[in-house]
């Protein structure tokens, strides 16, 4: 089976040491986290996890199971890159002297929708925010510029279908009778 | 506003009262029906043990001599009650300690409680004396783990454990508590805990799924069942022996799975597995449909997957969704509790008998009964055999005992040899695979089974791995039956020494003690069998001891075990000799 880059999606409660039982599967395994974010999600007191992996489907099913296993695991979702509507956000930092001339490039950030967020005389910090290769093109562009830092968030996305979380939360309020 | 997270119990009338956290975690294990608990004292932990000390009439605590000791001992008490065992330990050394009975628990589903003292609060991070990270460390190795740091969070800390513990596919759970917590006082008002809203224990059972399994059963011509220990988890063995019934299934068990229906049965097929029996193996590779009952394909029960029941429909009864599909794709899956889902399945499936299919199982049980049993058995042959042993231990039990059974080829005589008639008889570390398990386990399984014959059968490899529980035997006067079976070497490591490493015999020759004169040190009768003749009285003798008894029995230097399905074998290309 062909190994593509896979989204998974995981609710938890907020719940410290988590982080370290799911990255521990994904460890176990050896497969490589290509990024990972965590953050309040859309549910009061929830996290969301989002985490990508290049592996192949078989691998993520099983992997998804093993999470969604974990006591503080409200549900996990794995999804393709067409099912979601992704971001992530880069900085560049890069010296003015060698930069100030070069209208090329200039005119590529303006393209791009890249952003320059300080300037100083010494140097620029150019922001991107789009999806992986648009980010990976900047870079591509800036790179013979000498860049002096480079940094880039994970990948936040949000799917395209629902997330039934708050249902799942209100089932077991309901059979549980807690208000 | 708090979110809840956990329901719990209504309590009647109000009765909290303002107690130590220490005193807190006494009463949280009282109102959770304990008993008894294993474990060893330290720093700490010391304000639990001064409120143990204050509540020895209520709640009796076991010293074993290493903290290993008490969670194989909890282990070995759970495993035969069917109630949650308990562990406690000290920071550091003593919480490490614990590793690998919660590695083991976790692996073979045992409900644990373990309960660690941690340093104060305050100097957490620091490094501070008999510091460690045993969430960290304990993380991957089990069902769910917390540290306590307020004290105010140990009944619901300590409520949510047993639930998590004891509730769906069961597991070990570490609760680590701060010394100032256990210090600091609370108001205590005990609430069991009913439910968690980000944990499902029992998947809803799908009507649909049963419907379609019990057409795949019920149309098969060849159908074989394979039931694990999630049939005895379930308390599903009387509902299971009338589905083996009235099907006429043959059906074969996993190593934990045994016990569950007994041995004679005349359904009872035998092992599957790397040293299960020949029948079972070749026709899982033959039969049309595979009923896995509460079982989870494990490597050792498989061999090669690429070989394994390719031509089946594979219907899979299981609890915990994350094992649908992991090894073994599963034509029908059916998850939930199998008490539920086999009650469902029994209204749907026809009754039949399966004849001919069943010859089959009988003719292959002849070849192995000629090649490997009848050898075993053998009385003529010059050195005493491990099947010999076990089946006088048969003889003097009639098959009412627990067998508490170490790891290695004593292991596997043991279970292809015991004769079983009921439930929880077999305790054994089936999938780590842990020596010095035996003797600790059976210390807790007579406890959990005070009216039950418990018998350790254990290598002189792995004895000496948790030799030192003698000592608890020797405090305590547990009556434990202790057999070692002494061919002075890691039998198991040779026999592949001997098969696929040109008999290079590399550091699996032991130089043992005088094991009885050892035993007679801890004022435990003790005896030893060097020849056939002696056997018999030796076991008799040993079963009628009212209290603690020492048997070790002098056996064949280089048997193997048979059959066996080589490493990355097909099940099927099983070999006998």
């Amino acid at each position: 089976m062909e190994k593509k880059n896979f989204t998974v999606s995981i609710y938890t409660e907020n719940n410290l040491g988590l982080l370290s039982r799911i990255a521990a599967i994904f460890l176990k395994r050896h497969i490589n986290i290509e990024s990972i974010t965590a953050s309040p999600s859309e549910v009061p007191e929830v996290m969301r996890f989002i985490i990508v992996v290049e592996v192949t489907e078989e691998q993520i099913k099983k992997i998804v199971g093993q999470i969604e296993k974990q006591i503080e695991v409200i549900k996990a979702f794995y999804h393709t890159a067409e099912e979601m509507i992704y971001q992530e956000t880069a900085l560049y930092k890069i010296k003015s002297s060698e930069f100030l001339d070069d209208l090329n490039v200039q005119a590529f950030i303006k393209a791009t929708n890249a952003r320059i967020v300080t300037v100083t005389p010494k140097f620029f910090v150019i922001e991107k925010t789009g999806k992986r290769n648009e980010v990976d093109e900047l870079y591509e562009t800036l790179k013979p510029y000498g860049l002096m830092q480079f940094v880039r968030s994970g990948t936040i996305a949000v799917t395209k279908n629902e997330m039934p979380i708050t249902g799942i939360l209100e089932k077991f309020n309901t059979t549980n009778s807690i208000s | 506003m708090e979110v809840k997270t956990a329901s719990f119990e209504k309590t009647s009338a109000d009765t909290s009262m303002t107690v130590s956290g220490a005193e807190a975690v006494i009463k949280c294990l009282l109102e959770e029906g304990v008993e008894t608990i294993y474990g060893y004292p330290g720093g700490a932990i010391m304000p639990v043990y001064d409120e143990l000390y204050k509540y020895q009439d209520k709640i009796h605590h076991v010293l074993t001599r290493h903290e290993q000791g008490a969670t194989h001992a909890a282990q070995g008490y759970a495993r035969v009650s069917g109630k949650v065992g308990v562990a406690m330990a000290t920071s550091g050394p003593g919480a490490t300690n614990l590793v690998t009975g919660i590695a083991d628990a976790q692996i073979d589903s045992t409900p644990l409680v373990c309960i660690t003292g941690q340093v104060g609060s305050h100097l957490l991070g620091s490094d501070a004396f008999q510091e460690t990270d045993i969430v960290g460390i304990s993380t991957p190795i089990t069902k769910w783990n917390y540290q306590v740091t307020r004290a105010e969070e140990i009944p619901e800390v300590i409520a949510k454990a047993f639930y998590i513990a004891k509730s769906g596919r069961p597991g070990p759970v570490l609760v680590d508590i701060t010394k100032d917590a256990q210090f600091a006082s609370l108001e205590f008002n005990y609430k069991k805990c009913s439910g968690i809203r980000s944990y499902k224990a029992n998947p809803e059972v799908d009507l649909i799924q049963i419907e379609k399994a019990a057409e795949a059963i019920n149309s098969a011509k060849k159908p074989m069942i394979v039931f694990g220990q999630g049939v005895i988890l379930g308390g599903a063995e009387e509902l299971f022996k009338e589905f083996v019934e009235k099907t006429g299934i043959p059906a074969a068990w996993t190593i934990l799975g045994l016990s569950a229906l007994p041995t004679k049965h005349p359904l009872n097929v035998g092992m599957v597995g790397m040293h299960g029996n020949y029948g079972p193996n070749i026709l899982t590779n033959e039969c049309d449909v595979l009923i896995a009952i509460g079982m989870r394909f494990d490597d050792r029960v498989t061999g090669n997957l690429d070989h394994y029941a390719k031509q089946a429909k594979v219907v899979h009864l299981e609890i915990d969704p994350a094992e649908i599909n992991k090894n073994v794709y599963a034509d029908f899956p059916v998850l939930g509790n199998v008490k539920e889902t086999l009650k469902a399945l029994m209204e749907l499936v026809k009754p039949n008998s399966h004849k001919e299919w069943h010859n089959r199982f009988k003719e292959l049980y002849k070849t192995e009964y000629k090649k490997v049993i009848s050898r075993n058995l053998d009385v003529n042959k010059q050195d005493l055999g491990m099947a010999e042993v076990i089946q006088e231990i048969n003889i003097n039990t009639e098959g009412k005992a627990v067998i508490v059974s170490d790891v290695g080829q004593h292991q596997m005589a043991a279970c292809r040899y015991s004769d079983f008639t009921q439930t929880r008889s077999n305790v054994t570390s089936g999938g780590l695979g842990t020596m010095g398990f035996a003797l600790p386990a059976a210390i807790g399984a007579k406890m959990g089974a005070p009216e039950r014959e418990v018998v350790a059968v254990i290598g002189d490899g792995g004895y000496q791995m948790t030799i030192q529980e003698l000592g608890t035997i020797f405090q305590t006067k547990v009556p434990v039956k202790i057999v070692i079976l002494n061919n002075g070497f890691l039998g198991m490591v040779r026999q592949w020494q001997q098969l696929f490493f040109d008999r290079r015999y590399a550091s699996t020759e032991m130089t043992n003690p005088d094991f009885v004169t050892i035993a007679k040190g801890y004022h435990i009768e003790a005896n030893r069998v060097t020849d056939r003749t002696q056997l018999k009285d030796a076991v008799k003798a040993m079963i009628d001891h009212d209290g603690p008894y020492f048997l070790e029995v002098k056996v064949e230097q280089e048997e193997n075990v048979f059959p066996m399905v080589p490493t990355g074998a097909s099940v099927s290309d099983i070999i006998l000799e």
